[in-house]
């Protein structure tokens, strides 16, 4: 009737999981009860669960990977403090239990921190610069976010049912094959990713339609902000990318379920293949992630240096060609699996090409900032974090990059420190400078800058204090994923890093108290106009946060750097009457929530083997999606006279402030 | 796609990155084609990996019995015979649509639908007596990713079918409204991908797979 499941799949016997899923239970109950109490679920329900507003479904990723941020990171103290006390002892954490963690880990921050973050900021922002209304496919949407909230649900439903994989972030055969791992958690790893990636296809091929497809009049290309460029390169490697993830995981699926010898030791199989496809995922996805980020830093850099970005051509160029090079690199994550010289050294160069794109955006940020009216606001502050940072982490990365160091370096904690340096230093800082520069545009009030500047340095100093006694105890030999160690001179730097950790975690503190502070003091940081940085692309033309339909009237674009255009034109010559005209909106719908249902159903039963249900939950999905094609009104119309309404507020709005500016 | 666009009034004309005349967003039914003419690309690479994983391991048979042993081109062909007639009869229904003619588009659908199922009827069979005579997919890592690649074809077109259905039961309630005609057009676009994808199954793993 359930399958594999049985009351023993609730770990009794361990305190920490069960604590904490407790604890969870007892939060999301408490969140449940206050939303019903206060009757804001009515609310919750028709403007946002099932909104296809692309705003509100870009808010709603980020907070999902803010959640996750927390999971994650409690996962990496416990690893912090269990290397700081296991020299010659077990530490606190028994060794799959352990194992689960360092999984666990990896896995929440890539798939549900770094990746709804960065969609989620792109979903939010991209629309708006275009100058339009909406994505392309609205409703799917909503249905690529609730399915990607689908997987990260059941990679947490693992702490408390059943157990996580063993295997680390990438499930590695034969280790993640039914001989070596017989139990459920490379089962709640494979299915999770097998739906949240449906939803990150889904998310791609909607913004890379709507970047090619729906761009306001007069937004050719090379018009667009480089934002939207660098969306453009991220969702075309995801399109490509994330169905040979979806391949392979396929494979070890049908391995583990059905006796196929896809990568098994015996029967034939190629345990090599699995590497080779899964970094053939695994590389592109890394430039999945930071590409949008150097959008975030080309956008901020311009606004805060109030100059237009230095090299803007180079930098469209340098976008596109990571995202090619980014398909030709992905052997030096194996170097030492004996390819042979020939080919190593070719990857080897590739890695190094790859370097030279990235180095002429950093010249092109400095050269932005160089001579321009500095403004260190916080998301200045993280962008100039991260170029320091990033810096080193490329330098590191090269180094990995030369097949003879890498035999060295190969799966020590050097290579450890590596990647967080550039996932922290590029990815996470890009992602918090994003988020405060356009919390404004998504809330209608500033986050407080106080709160900012103080998280912004203890994350920064925490990550210095954190991870650069790993890349010392990874030249020492200490290889990564120990549960324990007898080598004396480690300790001390793992004790430094476990300081470090403390101080990510004040900074974390930092920025939850940053948006308590905010929240409660929003009507001083209200932001009336819609422009608070003077930024100089179209999200800044329209209110904070904008009407529903973005634009009243879609801007008519006659160069680059739109918003500044018009702005400097506003100063000289008068305003025309507008002639509004009803705008259609496509409807809500609960297509994405019910369908991320069902997902949750058939995931759960497939890793549990419980088959009638699985059927049960296809069912219903089939019918969900039917029901949504049945309807008859997908869009609803809003009357010229709300549209002038708005629009007429937020002109006298602007209005005002160009007076005050003038007087002054 | 490109007549549509002049039809639409979208300009056909040549892109160029520099010009300032870009007109606003596309059309409606431009999008939609768009969009899901990037998604069939990226089927083709997740079809791909298995192509791949085909040719990697097409000799690992663990002493088990080769393509050559067990492919029957008869059958294949009439299943080829099969899947193209019916993406004739899936370019008939669109014509129906086209001109808007409800008795035909549901004729040529129901036919369109009986070869599919007559494909997979055929493919069936054969997975059937492959497992009877004991070369399923867990004898050798070359059955594994023969059937993995096959079956995913397969199940493309079983989920083919049923869409098929929808959108006959849609056209049935619905009439031709315009939302259907672009679900209609996506329908046919993967009807036909099926059959690219099959051409390349056809050739890499029946013809070569028998030649060896």
């Amino acid at each position: 009737m359930f399958g594999k499941l049985s009351l023993a799949a609730i770990p009794l016997d361990q305190p920490i999981p069960l604590v904490t899923g407790a604890v969870v239970l007892v939060v999301i109950l408490a969140v449940l009860a206050w939303a019903v109490i206060a009757s804001h679920l009515p609310y919750l329900w028709r403007e946002w669960i099932t909104s296809v507003d692309h705003k509100r479904i870009g808010v709603m990723y980020v907070l999902l990977a803010s959640v996750m941020l927390l999971r994650g990171f409690a996962d990496a103290i416990m690893m912090r403090a269990q290397q700081a006390l296991a020299f010659q002892s077990n530490g606190f954490l028994p060794p799959e239990h352990y194992n689960q963690i360092f999984s666990a880990h990896g896995t929440i921050m890539i798939f549900f921190v770094a990746m709804p973050f960065v969609i989620g900021l792109m979903n939010l922002v991209v629309p708006l610069q275009l100058g339009v209304r909406d994505v392309a496919f609205p409703t799917l949407n909503s249905v690529g976010f609730w399915l990607t909230a689908t997987g990260a649900l059941l990679v947490n439903i693992s702490l408390v049912v059943g157990e996580f994989a063993r295997t680390g972030w990438l499930p590695y055969p034969p280790l993640s094959e039914m001989t070596y791992s017989p139990g459920v958690g490379v089962d709640y790893y494979t299915w999770s990713l097998e739906i949240s990636g449906v939803g990150t296809l889904v998310a791609g091929i909607n913004l890379v339609t709507t970047v090619l497809k729906i761009r306001t009049k007069g937004m050719s290309y090379m018009r667009m902000p480089i934002f939207c460029w660098t969306t453009l390169a991220s969702n075309l490697l995801i399109i490509s990318a994330f169905p040979i993830l979806t391949a392979t995981l396929a494979m070890l699926i049908l391995d583990r379920y059905l006796g196929f010898h896809f990568f098994t030791n015996e029967g034939g199989g190629n345990v090599m293949m699995f590497m080779n496809l899964i970094w053939a995922w695994g590389h592109p996805e890394v430039y999945i992630l930071v590409l949008p980020a150097f959008g975030v830093y080309s956008e901020v850099v311009s606004t805060f240096s109030g100059k237009p970005l230095f090299g803007y051509r180079s930098m469209v160029l340098a976008t596109m060609a990571i995202c090619v090079v980014s398909f030709t690199v992905w052997l030096h994550h194996f170097f030492t699996m004996g390819a042979g010289p020939d080919v190593n050294a070719i990857f080897g160069i590739a890695s190094m090409i790859i370097a030279v794109p990235t180095g002429v955006k950093i010249y092109n940020w400095l050269f932005t900032m160089f001579g321009g009216r500095i403004r260190f606001t916080t998301p200045m502050m993280w962008s100039i974090g991260f170029m320091v940072t990033f810096i080193i982490g490329g330098l590191t990365g090269v180094l990995v990059a030369v097949p003879p160091a890498d035999f060295l370096l190969h799966n020590s904690l050097f290579l450890v420190a590596h990647f967080h340096n550039v996932i922290i230093g590029g990815v996470l800082f890009g992602a918090f400078a994003g988020y405060t520069y356009w919390f404004p545009k998504a809330f209608g009030f500033r986050l407080h800058e106080g709160w900012g500047i103080a998280a912004f340095w203890f994350w920064l100093i925490g990550f210095y204090v954190a991870f650069f006694p790993l890349y010392a105890v990874g030249f020492l030999g200490m290889t990564r994923r120990m549960q324990h160690y007898d080598v004396a001179a480690w300790t001390p730097w793992l004790h430094i890093a476990s300081a470090g950790a403390g101080l990510v975690l004040v900074g974390i503190i930092c920025q939850v108290t940053q948006l308590v502070v905010s929240i409660r003091h929003r009507e001083e940081l209200r932001d009336l106009t819609g422009d608070p940085w003077d930024g100089r692309s179209l999200e800044w033309a329209t209110a904070s946060p904008p009407p529903a339909f973005n634009f009243a009237v879609m801007p008519d674009v006659t160069g680059g750097d739109a918003y500044w255009e018009m702005k400097r034109r506003a100063r000289t010559e008068s305003t025309k009457e507008v002639d509004y005209q009803p705008i259609e909106m496509p409807r809500n719908s609960p297509t994405g929530f019910v369908c991320a249902f069902f997902a949750t159903v058939v995931g759960f039963a497939l890793i549990w083997h419980i088959w009638w249900m699985v059927i049960v939950g296809l069912v219903g999905a089939y019918a969900t999606f039917v029901v949504f094609a049945w309807r008859d009104h997908d869009e609803y119309e809003i009357s010229a006279e709300e549209v002038a309404r708005l629009d007429r507020a937020n002109i006298a709005a602007r209005r005002g402030l160009v007076t005050a500016a003038g007087g002054a | 796609m490109s007549m549509a666009a002049v039809a639409d009034g979208h300009s056909a004309r040549v892109i160029s990155l520099e010009d300032a005349g870009h007109p606003g967003p596309a059309p409606k039914r431009i999008i939609t084609g768009f969009g899901f003419w990037i998604f069939l690309l990226s089927d083709i690479v997740m079809f791909s990996c298995f192509f791949a994983a085909y040719a990697v391991l097409l000799g690992q048979t663990a002493g088990g019995p080769s393509g050559a042993e067990l492919f029957n081109l008869r059958n294949v062909a009439i299943e080829t015979a099969f899947l193209l007639l019916s993406s004739f009869a899936c370019g008939m229904a669109s014509i129906a649509a086209e001109v808007r003619n409800p008795l035909w588009f549901q004729v040529a659908m129901a036919v369109t639908c009986l070869l599919g199922l007559g494909f997979l009827v055929i493919e069936f069979r054969e997975f059937a007596d492959l497992i009877a005579r004991g070369a399923g997919p867990s004898r050798s890592a070359f059955l594994s990713a023969f059937f993995a690649l096959v079956g995913c074809h397969g199940l493309h077109v079983s989920a083919g079918i049923l869409w098929l259905l929808t959108m006959m039961a849609q056209v049935f309630a619905k009439g031709f409204r315009a939302d259907i005609l672009r679900r209609f057009l996506c329908f046919a676009l993967f009807w036909h991908a099926l059959d690219i994808i099959w051409v390349a199954i056809f050739s890499v793993v029946y013809l070569l797979g028998s030649a060896a």
